[in-house]
């Protein structure tokens, strides 16, 4: 239950932080992508089914808010947050490559996927203007956000885990 | 360890990720067909989020406000020079302006158009917060359904056209900026009344802040860089005759029977704060749908 809560709040403040505080952070009309480190961070921290709820969920904020057609993010970060979390097993916390591997990965992959359904299929040919002007610098922004992000992700789960099976116990006994 | 407890009653996450994949696919296809978007969930979503962005907006407005007070006084003070010559210079203007209007009224009330030109309500509301990608520009505003307002309303900031309302929830709207990628305006030259086509461009947006437009008949070459550029009344969606932009450049198509170009939009859109919605919608004259267009009774304010 408190990680239910706690994974709540988690994600509407990325997501209130992420449509106000980073969009007036812009640089050249670039903001990072906060929903992304989440949905992939939970993804690797804690195994795919995790990793698919907070996906869909966070996914499912943005179609309310922002989106086309309800379920395209959802959709998208859905699946995201499974794969992330295939790699649960090669996750150790003390090791920050991987994350940043993956959260970089996700945040590249989810944008090629709107490019290619919401750009490519409107005859939008430019796929190199696109990269070099929405997609990297996004990258660039959102890997030196994580840097920040992930450690503050990382200890909250720690801090859950720690918490789940202090009460574990409890019941066992 | 919570995945050891309860292992018995729990679906291998592969089925769980199959049976979220249809309930995504068939919203999605839901909202495609039947046009519904949300329902409940915008209600809820609305009243959870809305508050906290309203919340943060607020504070940064007033960390702005503050950080603004530390202008310089001579800074204030050399602009107040400009302005009061501005406003000598419009005063003058505006009187001769009076007079042009009341010859204008006249014909007018002869040619019985006032309704062509007629002020439109408007409702003023506070842009909560941007579109959390960087492919697109919408963003939502902190009116909803509750002050009245519908989809397909205009959003105007000060003289210019923003966008249009393409959802409601109680409490918030969700308006779709013309420079989005996927927007398109019917719009017309304001001197020669020509009909064209405007349509949001990332690219050239982001290159020049400029928006493209095409399918420009005009065989006179009459259209000029700097012309006005209004919305056009054969549009089924905006109200006729609100400023978008001025022409920036043209070009003639390959096949020398139109011509396409870019327009520089009057507003700034990255720095919308404060938008007026207008609270009519346009009267397309098709009954059949009658949630777009309501029997608004026609309100004549001159």
């Amino acid at each position: 239950m408190l990680r239910k809560i706690t994974l709540f709040f988690i994600i509407s403040i990325c997501f209130v932080l992420q449509t106000t505080v980073f969009q007036a952070l812009s640089f050249a009309n670039i903001a990072p992508n906060l929903l992304i480190i989440v949905v992939s961070s939970f993804g690797f921290m804690r195994g795919k089914k995790e990793g698919l709820f907070v996906g869909f969920f966070c996914g499912l904020l943005i179609d309310i808010f922002f989106g086309f057609y309800l379920g395209v993010y959802a959709l998208i970060y859905m699946y995201i947050g499974y794969i992330n979390g295939i790699f649960q097993k090669r996750f150790y916390p003390d090791d920050i490559k991987l994350p940043m591997l993956l959260i970089g990965a996700s945040d590249i992959v989810s944008n090629f996927i709107i490019y290619f359904v919401m750009f490519l299929f409107r005859s939008r040919f430019r796929f190199w203007y696109y990269l070099s002007s929405v997609i990297i610098p996004e990258f660039v922004y959102t890997m030196v956000i994580t840097i920040l992000l992930y450690f503050i992700l990382l200890k909250m789960n720690q801090g859950l885990e720690a918490y789940e099976k202090r009460r574990a116990k409890k019941f066992d006994l | 360890m919570k995945n050891f407890r309860n292992k018995k009653k729990r679906l291998p996450t592969k089925y769980v990720l199959l049976i979220m994949t249809g309930i995504c696919v068939s919203a999605i296809f839901l909202s495609l067909t039947l046009n519904i978007s949300g329902g409940p969930l915008n209600s809820i979503a609305g009243y959870v989020f809305v508050p906290m962005q309203k919340g943060i907006n607020d504070a940064g407005l007033w960390l702005y406000s503050k950080s603004n007070d530390f202008k310089t006084l001579g800074e204030v003070l050399d602009e107040n020079k400009k302005l009061q010559a501005q406003v000598d210079e419009l005063t003058t203007k505006l009187t001769t302006t009076k007079l042009e209007r009341y010859e204008l009224d006249t014909y007018r009330e002869l040619l019985a158009l006032d309704e062509t030109y007629a002020d439109y309500d408007k409702v003023a509301a506070n842009v909560i917060a941007k579109d959390s990608g960087n492919w697109f520009s919408t963003f939502t505003i902190d009116r909803g359904s509750r002050d009245g307002l519908k989809k397909g309303m205009n959003v105007i900031a000060g003289s210019g056209l923003v966008g249009i309302i393409t959802e409601v929830g109680p409490n918030y709207a969700k308006v779709r900026s013309i420079i989005n990628d996927t927007s398109n305006v019917s719009a017309m030259v304001a001197n020669t009344q020509d009909n064209f086509n405007v349509s949001g461009n990332l690219m050239t947006m982001n290159q020049g802040g400029v928006i493209t437009f095409s399918e420009l008949k005009d065989e006179d070459d009459e259209v000029k860089v700097g012309d006005e550029v209004v919305t056009s009344f054969v549009s089924d969606q905006y109200q006729q005759g609100i400023l978008i932009g001025y022409i920036a450049s043209i070009e003639d198509n390959s096949n020398n029977l139109t011509k396409s170009g870019t327009i520089t939009p009057v507003v700034d859109f990255e720095h919308i704060q404060v938008v007026l919605v207008i609270t009519k919608l346009k009267e397309t004259g098709e009954e059949n749908d009658g949630a777009e267009t309501t029997p608004e009774p026609e309100s004549v304010t001159q």
